[in-house]
């Protein structure tokens, strides 16, 4: 697979680690009630879907920046890269 | 019909006229008691107990495609219990005993061949590891053998013992481990669970489940509605997709794992081999090619194919590890999509709807646990209660804290 860095340009995955789905990036709020709850879902529950995945890549043998890549898991085409970084601040988050 | 050596001279002097289909192609039923969802070697194992140990008769086994063309029928057939944790190793060990008396019980060669497993030792503290494990192994009824590097080199003499980054310094031996042939594993349990009155149902793809207050009644398939007094799902990688149509969300991300195998060779490997430093085993087969793999690809995957780097990666841990390999040529290499759990262990359980029960999560390590997965299945579905080797096999322990993680990594799947 080619990732195309929205940096570097198209990179080798294998330059790349994994760690998961993308709403690892959506970790929940530690004071809310449902919070034990809420932690379960987020660390161990996966919709682990067959077609399109947002999941997270690091470019470790590389700059060192994480992705969003939006991929799909059924052929492996990847349809969208971006760095986390947009993803969390078009949030409105590390303002 | 019972298949024996005087059958088989019988068949042979009168034209092998008298051979029949091992299973029957039935038109589903209405109803059943159980269903089993999927027709791979967890599913028919589920449905042989059922009906052989349980007493279940009135039961189907419905596949989306031709039954053993899952995982069971690409693996590279290894058969061990060299586990750590008291989750884990009795289970494995009530399954190799079932590996042991499984040819006899379903009157089908499945060719088990206890030829041994060693693990590489290639340190001391993998050497403490590896002894502790072997206690383990010991303290369940399991035989375990701690080998010097001379035991070793007796036995392997081929194997790079003075690499400079992993010199080997031992072993240790299960000699009760070993090999199967994974496509006749599918087929016994199939001709056997059939033979005891189980329908075994192909071509037939489970579209969504029928619940009514909580409750399973029944599955939709591509050959109509099938109502269920009980359903289990047994779908290995696809567990994600058909649970999330019971709207269920599950700890398991699906991974491709591949395989390889080697031109034919004379025999050379009279046992497995694995080399856990780099993450590579190899078996020999019957017809001689050796059976290979490694890591798994690393990200979610539904395509039975992988990628070029991890072919690069388990490649050099062969030459790592066994040098000579290098001059056998590859000659098929596949993929197989694994249902790979957040702790590295598998679930057998009920879930939050009534009468759907859950069997999954097997990672990478699925085909091993065949018999005893269908046993302890069977034994939930037919008693409601999970057999005693099996109780840790919860959805609760992610909640509760009651993981068995043997490698210790936490909720990260693709490291297990």
């Amino acid at each position: 697979m080619i990732i195309n860095h929205p940096l570097l340009g198209p990179r080798d995955s294998a330059e790349f680690v994994y760690l998961g789905d993308a709403n690892l990036m959506e970790r929940p709020n530690w004071q809310s009630d449902t919070a034990p709850q809420d932690f379960y879902d987020y660390a161990y529950l996966r919709a682990n879907p067959a077609g399109t995945h947002r999941e997270l890549w690091f470019h470790e043998g590389g700059d060192r920046s994480w992705l969003v890549v939006t991929r799909n898991t059924v052929t492996h085409e990847i349809s969208k890269v971006e760095l986390a970084r947009d993803v969390a601040r078009a949030k409105g988050r590390s303002k | 019909m019972n298949y024996s050596g005087f059958k088989v001279i019988k068949e042979a002097l009168t034209g092998h006229k008298g051979w029949k289909p091992a299973w029957r192609d039935p038109e589903p039923k209405p109803y059943y008691d159980i269903v089993v969802i999927g027709g791979g070697g967890h599913g028919l194992a589920t449905a042989h107990y059922l009906a052989k140990v349980f007493g279940r008769r009135n039961v189907a086994v419905i596949e989306k495609g031709w039954i053993g063309g899952g995982n069971v029928g690409r693996n590279t057939t290894i058969i061990r219990s060299n586990y750590l944790l008291d989750g884990n190793e009795p289970f494995y060990e009530f399954s190799l005993k079932l590996w042991e008396g499984l040819e006899q019980d379903l009157n089908y060669n499945a060719m088990v061949s206890q030829r041994g497993i060693i693990n590489l030792i290639h340190s001391d503290a993998q050497r403490d590891a590896f002894v502790r494990r072997g206690n383990a192994m010991i303290l369940n009824g399991a035989d375990a053998e701690l080998l010097s590097e001379a035991a070793v080199r007796a036995e392997y003499p081929y194997l790079n013992f003075d690499d400079a980054r992993f010199p080997i310094k031992g072993g240790l031996a299960q000699r009760r481990g070993g090999t199967v042939r994974h496509d006749a594993v599918a087929w016994g349990f199939a001709r056997s669970a059939d033979s005891n009155g189980v329908d075994i149902i192909q071509n037939c793809e489970v579209t969504g489940f029928h619940t009514r207050k909580g409750k399973c009644l029944g599955v939709e398939t591509t050959r109509g509605f099938i109502g269920a007094g009980k359903v289990g799902c047994a779908v290995a990688g696809n567990s994600g997709k058909v649970m999330a149509m019971a709207d269920m969300r599950l700890p398991i991300e699906s991974h491709v794992l591949q395989a390889f195998v080697s031109e034919g060779l004379k025999p050379v490997l009279p046992g497995v081999i694995t080399f856990g430093a780099g993450h590579f085993y190899v078996s020999q087969s019957d017809k001689g090619g050796l059976v290979f793999g490694g890591d798994i690809d690393g990200y979610n995957s539904y395509a039975q194919r992988g990628n070029l780097p991890v072919v690069e990666d388990v490649c050099e841990g062969g030459m790592a590890i066994m040098p000579m390999i290098g001059r056998a040529r590859l000659l098929r290499m596949w993929g197989g999509i694994m249902d790979m759990s957040m702790d590295g262990s598998p679930i057998i359980d009920q879930t939050d709807i009534s009468g759907l029960f859950f069997n999954g999560g097997w990672c990478y390590g699925g085909f091993k646990a065949t018999p005893a997965s269908g046993y302890c299945f069977a034994h939930l579905l037919a008693t409601g209660t999970p057999h005693p080797v099996a109780t840790a096999y919860r959805f609760d322990r992610f909640k509760t804290g009651h993981m068995i993680d043997e490698k210790g990594v936490g909720a990260q799947p693709n490291l297990h």
